[in-house]
């Protein structure tokens, strides 16, 4: 799950990881008010997306007074920014983030990731701070330090000082650079965090280390513990259909294409993609339905497909193991009198029962072409939706 | 032989009073699986599919023998569940539970630094070694024994692949799902090395998916190592980058871990791919004429 960095920015001041004073506005007036109670002479008003990129976009902007304030919040707020990471339709502005300026003496990258190859926690920084850790990663790799934590002892003052030291941070703040990063591993952890970056980090002229932007993603699996975090989830910036399917237990991701999937299992979904992408067609979602594919789970699942007006067609591809094939033909043919569907349906069923269930789509008096193998189903449906 | 398991590995279930795990327990009964326990704390002393209930892992092993546990425990309480089963020392524990927090499975992973215990998954559909011994939720019937090791991310492909094989009258060594978590215990390598080992495994399919690298450094493992041929497939070569493909570990992030790159380096490695998830049996058994294996591999 992400959060908004204002959000990010709460959950550091309740865990003494250094930011700006900052407060979150939901319109202009808000905006200018916010500005004014902090009363900094140059103020930062910063547009509030699940998504990077915003400065170039033309999403943050650096206000001198209180009418700059206006006059930006106004500009801003209800724009539609187009980054690198919202895809070409963009995402719409809602909030913004008014934050007082600081003097940046210098900006570094400091982050938290899991490292699958050991199955540890790692933090990374570099003194590039600013750009995409990714490009110097690239292109300048020795340019990145790493500590690989013990989860017995958390990330130890000595692996902190030696990242410090690393990324040639001033001596005098040394102690705080320290404290930083140590607050910032406890969010980290007990906050079941999956990344943690802050990009840049800065040093000020007054003698601050500062977490200037904030981005934090949480473990999904570990939002049972976490109320606190549910609770700043914004569905505006989450997909309709993927809400929906979240509500019914189901695996969903939307996707550019035409053909709809439906499949059991989350590695046979993505192999189905791929299938039908090999025979020149273009899915339209990932759909997982789980092993247990109830009557009531695969209608709901044909709503969700069917909410998505450029899917021409679905493929429904399920391998019934410990789920028949018989009691899976039933769900679909319930599901697709219940939803009354008008465009092709290719189902492809293999596994336990599997004639019965052939039978009983074939019987069914319902346009369903039923297919042999998974090549045979996206061969048919890609030519069906042609 | 097989690996890890076979007809005389001892069973207890964790958490066998459950819902999911007491259909699968009398589903590993009727395929032959040498269930000898169960465990689900305070119904110690009960029965339940006519096995015996205990409040401990400690205890079920201790009158039992049981030497393997499978884990059907709800993800909040399963990280626990391993590592009670770690600290009865037993060989293998195979967590079939799902959603686990990331956090305590890296916790779990340094408690299990030192010690004897194998652990296969979380996010797993089990370990089978055809008509000897069913450790998970695997559909038995469409194993046959024979030769060809299977190596997985994902259920539902693996029994795709076992299908492909059995139909093609290819039986199986063991299968063997690794799960689709990021932070996981019996990796690629550590089955590659055991088929490798296995007199009766003569090659082996491996089944990726995108996210991570541990295809690319199975594929450098197989290149420097493996005697037998393999034979692969990666999935989700559509899947757009940042988004999580239902298993928590398939996603592309920072440009690392696409189907394309997976692909790439194990050609390189002598590994052939299918093309599609259709064709992973033809593939094999393509890779088996030119080795000369066919008749070897062929079981019925």
């Amino acid at each position: 799950m992400n959060i908004h960095e204002y959000q990010a920015k709460e959950i550091f001041r309740n865990y003494n990881v250094a930011v700006p004073n900052s407060k979150v506005a939901f319109s202009v007036d808000e905006a200018v008010e916010a500005a004014q109670e902090l009363g900094s002479g140059v103020t930062v008003v910063k547009a509030q997306i699940h998504a990077g990129g915003r400065g170039k976009a033309g999403g943050v902007k650096i206000a001198k007074n209180l009418d700059d304030v206006r006059e930006y919040a106004n500009e801003i707020l209800g724009k539609t920014l187009v980054t690198h990471q919202t895809g070409p339709e963009g995402k719409e502005v809602k909030r913004l983030l008014i934050e007082e300026g600081c003097d940046i003496q210098k900006e570094y990258y400091l982050g938290i990731v899991l490292d699958r190859a050991t199955s540890r926690v790692v933090m990374m920084g570099s003194e590039e701070g600013g750009t995409e850790i990714e490009e110097v990663a690239a292109e300048t790799p020795e340019k990145i330090f790493k500590e690989v934590i013990d989860p017995v002892t958390g990330l130890t003052p000595f692996q902190a000082r030696r990242l410090a030291f690393n990324l040639n941070i001033p001596d005098e703040l040394l102690g705080k650079a320290v404290k930083f990063m140590m607050s910032l591993y406890q969010v980290f952890t007990e906050k079941d965090c999956s990344i943690a970056e802050i990009n840049p980090l800065v040093t000020t002229g007054d003698g601050e280390v500062l977490a200037l932007d904030a981005k934090l993603n949480f473990d999904d699996n570990a939002l049972y513990r976490h109320k606190d975090i549910v609770d700043f989830r914004d569905l505006d910036e989450e997909d309709e259909k993927e809400i929906e399917a979240s509500k019914h237990d189901l695996s969903y991701i939307s996707l550019d294409g035409n053909i709809g999937c439906m499949v059991n299992g989350a590695g046979l979904a993505m192999a189905t993609m791929d299938i039908i992408k090999h025979y020149g067609g273009e899915p339209a979602n990932f759909l997982d339905v789980g092993g247990g594919a109830t009557a009531e789970k695969v209608t709901e699942a044909f709503k969700i497909i069917l909410s998505d007006a450029n899917v021409k067609g679905i493929l429904v591809n399920i391998f019934g193991g410990i789920m028949k094939c018989d009691v899976i033909a039933e769900g679909v043919v319930e599901a697709t009198k219940q939803v009354g569907l008008e465009i092709p349906l290719v189902v492809r069923l293999e596994g336990t029962n599997v004639e019965l269930g052939k039978k009983i789509l074939d019987e069914s008096g319902l346009n369903i072409t039923s297919a042999e193998s998974m090549a045979d189903g996206a061969e048919k449906i890609v030519s069906l939706v042609k | 032989m097989s690996v890890f398991i076979n007809k005389d590995t001892k069973v207890i279930v964790q958490g066998i009073t459950g819902g999911t795990a007491l259909f699968h327990t009398k589903q590993m009964l009727e395929y032959g699986t040498q269930i000898v326990g169960g465990v689900t704390p305070k119904k110690g002393g009960t029965e339940v599919e006519g096995v015996p209930v205990f409040n401990t892992v400690e205890d079920a092993v201790k009158t039992t023998g049981a030497n393997a546990s499978v884990v059907y425990v709800p993800a909040p309480f399963a990280a626990d569940a391993i590592m009670e089963a770690v600290d009865a020392e037993l060989d293998l524990v195979i967590c079939i539970t799902e959603h686990i927090p990331v956090m305590d499975m890296v916790k779990v992973k340094r408690y299990m630094e030192g010690k004897k215990t194998r652990l296969v998954g979380p996010n797993c559909p089990g370990v089978i070694t055809p008509e000897e011994c069913k450790i998970g939720i695997m559909p038995g019937y469409i194993h046959k024994k024979g030769h060809i090791g299977v190596v997985s991310r994902s259920g539902t492909l693996t029994y795709e692949a076992v299908h492909q094989l059995s139909e093609n009258g290819f039986g199986q060594s063991t299968a063997v799902g690794i799960g689709g978590d990021p932070v996981n215990g019996t990796d690629f390598i550590d089955v590659l090395k055991a088929f490798n080992e296995d007199p009766e495994t003569e090659a082996v399919i491996m089944i990726g998916e995108i996210g991570g690298t541990a295809e690319e450094e199975a594929a450098e493992w197989v290149k420097a190592n493996m005697d037998k041929p393999v034979v692969g497939f990666i999935g989700g070569a559509t899947a757009p980058p940042g988004k999580r493909m239902g298993h928590a570990g398939a996603i592309i992030s920072g440009g690392k871990g696409t189907a394309d790159e997976k692909i790439r380096v194990m050609n390189e490695c002598g590994i052939k791919v299918a093309e599609t998830p259709s064709v992973m049996g033809e593939t094999m058994i393509s890779v088996l004429e030119e080795k000369g294996l066919v008749d070897k591999c062929k079981t019925h």
